[in-house]
């Protein structure tokens, strides 16, 4: 534990860190560019000298010098003072002036210091460098003459996203950063470089001269493409939102974000439903809200108690309580969320929850994959086991061999195997102080049992390494308020409701329900829309306040940032004017209220943070066997807002499917 | 961004070297070059294989040799390293050529001790053979380069030709030396001064005279 004074200041600081850190700790500001907490030092940007005694009589990079017993830091000397100056008018020599029409205006690190630590005004009259563009794919925009080559996008795609396109080439004053042979940034957490940029040169090429950042409105939102449960902001203009940036959560998404979660939002505002419809002689016809609910209202007076409700991939609690209350009044329990067929026992949550916590997998040391294709299932835990790899942990994965950015050790396409592993894997697991199994969407289907029968080797004192890997962000919600049936969706075609709900359900299989009428509350106009008879516009996850549950049995709640278009309502709202209708009035008038009888019902939901699910695994059969595949086909287009995303289908098509968008060079 | 060279067209060049493979000379040698470093660090063959594989391209062309696209991903295969990473190395070093370059690469030394003692003369001696910067003669004979310093600035000027450096030019002594090569002949690299065999000074020490017979003591006259 070195101590050392900072301009006077005394601080401790545990060993190894670096002389910035301890400046920090000693509430001084230290301007820097290429220094980030989660990558590695490069000091090679400069700005970050200060003054060190004892030491050489010159300024030193305090990023990459450790602190050491009894340094005297000076960050307020006229040394310090003419050294930022410095460099900062280095870095701007070949910087253009062009703040104006730059995308990074506004929140850009570069212009921020050179107003609090450069000079003021220029004394270089030479002509300035120029950088051609690049291209990065469809995510990032290049303008590379703004590049001041921090290398912070390089360290990022090398140590974070594990995908080694980015890489600085040339050298000296013709360095410049590009991908190889500009070519895409095949990373599906590619937007990060663009935040990481301390400058405008790799910017959001979606949202490019879109917005001003001081425009935005922001709120904090909890993101719905995968079940991680990345905790957002919302940065909304007007009605619209215009981006999505991360939060820092160490527990669930440290700082990052993956590309799915930040470029769907240009679906918000299409493809919406933002009227009620009703099929009147097989076509859907625009609608008023009573007409509507008076169709609903025949066909429930038909129905009975025969009533079904099925929740997508998206919705949140209350939604789903709402809905469940609701069936629950016209007397019937038939409650489903697993829209695609899944069938899995839930007797316990705690077999089919991500139980290490996602923060934990960085302790792991032998991990087993299970038909589990993390990288697309759940990018933001992918690049948590690639932090675990670097403190020496091993990787072996059941499966179909696949690219997971790390090195895996595969044992075999066959779930046979469950039953007697490979000794290597064995052998490992066995050694290992954390091991942990991570259990596939895919696999949870087939190998449930086996699974779980090998549980107990990856039980520690205080430590539970059976983890599930969900990738709806509604599942675990839903299984808390009793979304499943035993044997899963099949249960409730084989129950053949008279009258069915589908909250935002929309990879369901609508042959099961030809006989039904269907009720469609949801937002964009995909498959549940196409097949429904009645159609009532609801909001998107931006639009509603919401309770969601991550994998682990994360309670995060979301803010609402724009209200829905049109007629679209909350989703609860119309739920409730619903049974209103129905003659079986739900027992909330605010939100607040509806929130608080869930959480009387669900305790869980009641408060933030982990539910803390109990584990004890049920007994099922353990025998599986036969090879098992990957429930993600197309990351990019996995449900209804982003189907209706034009940044979503670009990314698809080109970096899924190979198409080619490369623009021609100028 | 001028002075970075424009990568040849890449459909042209993988349907040329695409099937780049160790000769089995290189094979062997490439061998040996891996043995030299531990298991996993094999990152650190970069340089040589690099090298290795300019002068196999070179061999094949008659030429001094560069480095085709399918060649680095060749390397970058061999070494399990990311393509990007072998790129960078490649376009890092000059001494790396990333487009064709003629039978001689004339790397002409203009930093400041060779500018100061008439690097402009060896200049002007290869613009009147022919040659250009950047460019490679029409009989593919010379490609000229003008780089920075290597490290020969006691006999000054100098110039790089392939493997050889030839020292203390004019502008005479370089057109000798261009002829020479044109012709087929080899000339003597090093210096180009008569009398002078390496970097000793011409003529009589100027400094250290006392140290030229017998071990001297300089110390007491500081």
């Amino acid at each position: 534990m070195p101590k050392l004074t900072v301009d006077g200041i005394e601080v401790e600081v545990p060993a190894g860190a670096t002389v910035l850190q301890a400046c920090e700790a000693a509430g001084k500001e230290i301007p820097r560019f290429c220094y980030h907490e989660r990558l590695s030092i490069a000091g090679n940007c400069r700005m970050c000298l200060v003054e060190v005694k004892p030491g050489p009589p010159k300024p030193q990079a305090s990023c990459a010098l450790p602190a050491a017993d009894n340094q005297e830091i000076r960050t307020d000397s006229p040394m310090v003072k003419a050294a930022r100056e410095g460099v900062m008018e280095f870095l701007l020599i070949n910087h253009p002036l062009d703040c104006p029409i730059c995308d990074q205006g506004g929140e850009c690190d570069l212009q921020d210091q050179s107003v609090a630590y450069g000079r003021g005004h220029s004394r270089y009259t030479e002509n300035k460098r120029a950088v051609t563009e690049k291209y990065m794919g469809p995510i990032i925009k290049t303008i590379m003459t703004r590049c001041i080559q921090c290398t912070r996008c390089v360290r990022f795609g090398e140590e974070v996203a594990g995908v080694e396109d980015i890489g600085a080439i040339y050298r000296g004053e013709n360095m410049q950063i590009t991908t190889y042979l500009e070519k895409a940034f095949k990373s599906e957490l590619s937007g990060n470089v663009a935040d990481l940029c301390p400058v405008g040169a790799l910017t959001h090429k979606p949202v490019a001269f879109e917005y001003r950042s001081w425009e935005l409105k922001k709120n904090l939102s909890i993101d719905v493409m995968d079940a991680v449960g990345t905790n957002i902001r919302l940065d909304s203009r007007g009605r619209q939102v215009m981006r999505v940036l991360p939060r820092i959560n160490e527990d669930v998404n440290e700082e990052w974000a993956h590309d799915k979660t930040r470029y769907h939002v240009d679906a918000l505002v299409r493809r919406r439903l933002d009227k009620p419809y009703v099929r009147k002689d097989g076509k859907v016809v625009e609608a008023s809200w009573d007409e509507a609910f008076d169709a609903i209202a025949a066909a429930a007076k038909a129905a009975g108690s025969s009533v079904a409700a099925v929740a997508g991939d998206l919705v949140d609690c209350e939604t789903m309580f709402a809905a469940k209350s609701l069936v629950k009044a016209l007397g019937s329990d038939l409650l489903e969320g697993r829209q695609t067929g899944l069938s899995y026992d839930v007797s316990n949550l705690g077999s089919v929850a991500f139980n290490t916590t996602i923060a934990g997998i960085e302790e792991a040391d032998a991990i087993l994959l299970v038909g589990s294709n993390l990288r697309f299932e759940a990018p933001l835990i992918n690049t948590r086991i690639r932090k675990a790899i670097k403190k020496g942990a091993k990787v072996f994965a059941i499966g179909e061999e696949t690219d997971l950015t790390y090195k895996v050790e595969w044992l075999g396409n066959d779930l046979g195997l469950l039953a007697k592993l490979p000794a290597s894997a064995a052998e490992a697991i066995d050694a290992a102080k954390k091991p942990v199994l991570i259990v596939g969407p895919a696999a949870l289907k087939e190998g449930q049992g086996a699974t779980l029968a090998m549980a107990s080797a990856f039980q520690r004192d205080g430590w539970n390494g059976f983890n599930v890997v969900h990738t709806a962000a509604a599942r675990m919600g839903g299984l808390m308020l009793g979304y499943a049936q035993k044997g899963g969706i099949a249960d409730i075609i084989a129950a053949a409701p008279k009258l069915a709900f589908f909250l935002g359900a929309d990879e369901v299989n609508f042959e099961g329900f030809k006989d039904s009428f269907k009720v469609y509350v949801g937002h964009h106009g995909d498959n549940g829309a196409h097949h429904a008879d009645v159609i009532l516009p609801g909001a998107t996850y931006a639009e509603k306040p919401g309770t969601y549950v991550n994998l682990e049995g994360r309670v995060q709640r979301a803010d609402r940032a724009v209200f829905a278009p049109g007629d679209a309502r909350e989703d609860w709202t119309i739920l409730r004017a619903l049974s209103d209708r129905l003659g079986h009035t739900l027992p909330f008038d605010t939100f607040e209220q509806l929130r608080a009888q869930m959480a009387s019902e669900v305790p869980a939901l009641g408060q933030e943070g982990l539910a803390g699910y109990a584990f004890s695994p049920p007994k099922l059969a353990a025998k599986a066997s036969g090879p098992v595949g990957y429930a993600v086909a197309d990351f990019y287009l996995t449900n209804a807002i982003c189907r209706a995303s034009p940044t979503m289908q670009r990314c698809s098509a080109e970096l899924i499917h190979g198409e080619d968008f490369a623009e021609a060079a100028e | 961004m001028a002075d970075a060279p424009q990568l040849p067209d890449e459909a042209e060049v993988r349907a040329r070297w695409g099937n780049f493979q160790w000769t089995p000379e290189n094979a062997e040698k490439a061998r040996e070059i891996m043995g030299r470093y531990p298991a996993g660090r094999q990152m650190s063959c970069t340089i040589p294989y690099l090298d290795l594989a300019q002068r196999q391209v070179g061999a094949e062309t008659n030429t001094q040799g560069w480095l085709p696209i399918p060649v680095i991903e060749f390397i970058a295969k061999q070494l399990d390293m990311p393509y990007i990473r072998v790129f960078e190395v490649a376009t890092f070093y000059t001494m790396f050529n990333l487009v064709p370059v003629g039978r001689f690469h004339v790397q002409v030394c203009g930093t400041t001790p060779c500018m100061l003692r008439g690097s402009d003369d060896v200049m002007a001696a290869c613009k009147a053979r022919g040659l250009k910067k950047g460019h490679t003669t029409e009989d593919g004979l010379f490609t000229l380069t003008e780089v920075e310093c290597m490290g020969n600035c006691s006999s000054a000027p100098m110039v790089q030709i392939n493997d050889d450096n030839f020292e203390d030019l004019t502008y005479d002594r370089t057109l000798t030396i261009l002829d020479a090569l044109a012709k087929g002949e080899s000339p003597k690299p090093g210096t180009q001064e008569p009398g002078r065999h390496t970097v000793e000074p011409l003529g009589a020490p100027t400094n250290l005279a006392a140290m030229e017979t017998a071990n001297h003591d300089y110390r007491g006259e500081w």
